[in-house]
């Protein structure tokens, strides 16, 4: 059998880290199924929210979860790739803002 | 992936056959027998609560080829209920005070060359009338333009399905260009009265996920639909039900095909919900086939499940009492009515 580190049948025994840190684990679930409440946001809108934050972290669990979750909940395609390049375009801004730092460092070290 | 054109029944598949589907619903060892679920729960055997609605499925043609379709609708399909059969069920309905409610489905209804005489008797009768309305129908064809005016006038309630305000997801599921016909039939049905306020002409929408996944919770989904097809295309509509899909058919078939059973009946049986057990429609309606036999419901009906042998088996020996006293026949494609918010011909069944 092929290994490989990312198992999606593991992402059912997601509740099993209670088994080790029960206290802490148990918060984490309430804590987590809390957020995902309607509340200010709509149930929709977090679960775009945490389909984008899913590509930034590259979670491969959280996409399966999240893509699922985001059509279940009524969000069209173009919303899902709308909220995908969100992450992106935040992800490559981040690496891009480091660019003044780097300019402020070659100022520092040329003539 | 394509629609098909032509109905499983056409195709000679095998999923066609209500036999072979139970035996791939009871493959699943890793899948608890559903009425082991009610049994811990002390809802078995399933009894009636009473029934208040007679579903009459009355034919199976259909000038659409669903890719979801439970019935295996299509416009090869012929099986249709007679003039006669329609009476019987008149009949029974003249001894049947307590049933209040008809709901008319099909194949599309309307293709029934005796559907709008049956309608006609029906209202004599006085009974709330549902038909429920694929929408293309009303521009299929000249004959069915004044649809709209002839629902109007005997003040049917109208339940069409739609399954998105996009035209993407519904046409993978329906077919091309049938959102666009569909709206066009909404904006129809609004131009007489259907879906607006203050009118008592009611117009709801089904909605049934376009794939391998659970509806949304309803009241959520319905408000973003009003919104959306306001805004987009100024269509007004009373309420949205979610309607889950159960594996059998031409959505078992899609399930299989695309490697997605197992994972949905998991969905299913992990969404597993009492309250929706105790909730489901079969307790309280009675389906009837186009050749008059007598079913649970109308996924019953197609899996040939008929009534316990304890009950009235056609619509010419209908005796509600009797019917009220049955158990309800079980199997494993149930856990579509009882997951989540649970699921019914009326939409979710739990707040």
């Amino acid at each position: 059998m092929e290994k490989t580190y990312y198992d999606p049948a593991d992402l059912k025994k997601f509740g099993d880290i209670t088994q080790l840190q029960p206290e802490m684990g148990n918060k984490f679930f309430d804590y987590y199924g809390e957020v995902f409440k309607e509340g200010a946001l709509t149930a929709r809108e977090k679960a775009l929210i945490a389909l984008a934050v899913s590509h930034a972290v590259q979670c491969p669990y959280c996409i399966d979860a999240y893509t699922s979750d985001c059509l279940q909940k009524g969000a069209d395609e173009n919303q899902m790739m709308e909220a995908v390049h969100v992450a992106a375009a935040i992800k490559g801004g981040a690496a891009l803002v480091h660019g003044v730092q780097m300019m402020n460092k070659i100022k520092e070290l040329t003539m | 992936m394509a629609l098909s054109a032509t109905s499983l029944h056409r195709q000679k598949h095998e999923l066609s056959e209500p036999a072979y589907q139970l035996t791939v619903l009871q493959q699943g060892a890793q899948f608890p027998e559903f009425a082991a679920q009610l049994r811990q729960h002390n809802l078995y055997p399933l009894k009636p609560t009473g029934a208040t609605i007679l579903q009459v499925n009355v034919g199976k043609m259909c000038n659409q080829t669903c890719r979801h379709c439970h019935v295996d609708a299509g416009p090869d399909r012929k099986e249709i209920m007679t003039r006669e059969t329609m009476q019987l069920c008149l009949d029974a309905l003249v001894n049947s005070p307590e049933i209040t409610t008809i709901d008319l489905t099909g194949g599309a209804p309307e293709m029934n060359p005796d559907f709008r005489w049956f309608v006609e008797e029906l209202s004599k009768l006085g009974k709330q009338i549902i038909v429920r309305c694929n929408l293309t129908i009303i521009l299929a064809n000249k004959k069915y333009h004044d649809l709209p005016l002839f629902f109007k006038e005997h003040k049917v309630q109208v339940v069409s399905s739609l399954p998105y305000f996009a035209a993407s997801r519904t046409d993978a599921q329906r077919g091309d260009g049938v959102f666009e016909k569909s709206i066009k039939a909404l904006q129809l049905l609004n131009e007489v009265g259907f879906g607006k306020e203050g009118s008592g002409l009611q117009l709801d929408l089904v909605y049934n996920p376009s794939g391998a996944f659970l509806p949304a919770a309803q009241q959520a989904l319905e408000a973003e639909f009003k919104r959306r097809l306001k805004a987009g295309f100024d269509i007004d509509f009373n309420n949205l039900f979610c309607i889950t899909n159960l594996p059998i058919s031409r959505y078992l078939e899609y399930l299989m095909q695309s490697g997605n059973y197992e994972s949905y009946m998991e969905k299913l049986v992990d969404a597993f919900n009492p309250a929706a057990a105790a909730s489901v429609m079969c307790r309280n309606t009675i389906s009837v086939g186009w050749d008059g036999y007598l079913y649970d419901c109308d996924f019953n009906q197609m899996l040939e499940l008929h009534v316990s042998p304890t009950a009235p088996q056609h619509i010419r020996d209908f005796n509600l009492a009797a019917l009220n006293k049955r158990s309800i026949i079980l199997n494993q494609h149930c856990y579509g009515c009882t997951a989540g918010a649970g699921s019914s011909c009326g939409g979710q069944t739990v707040a």
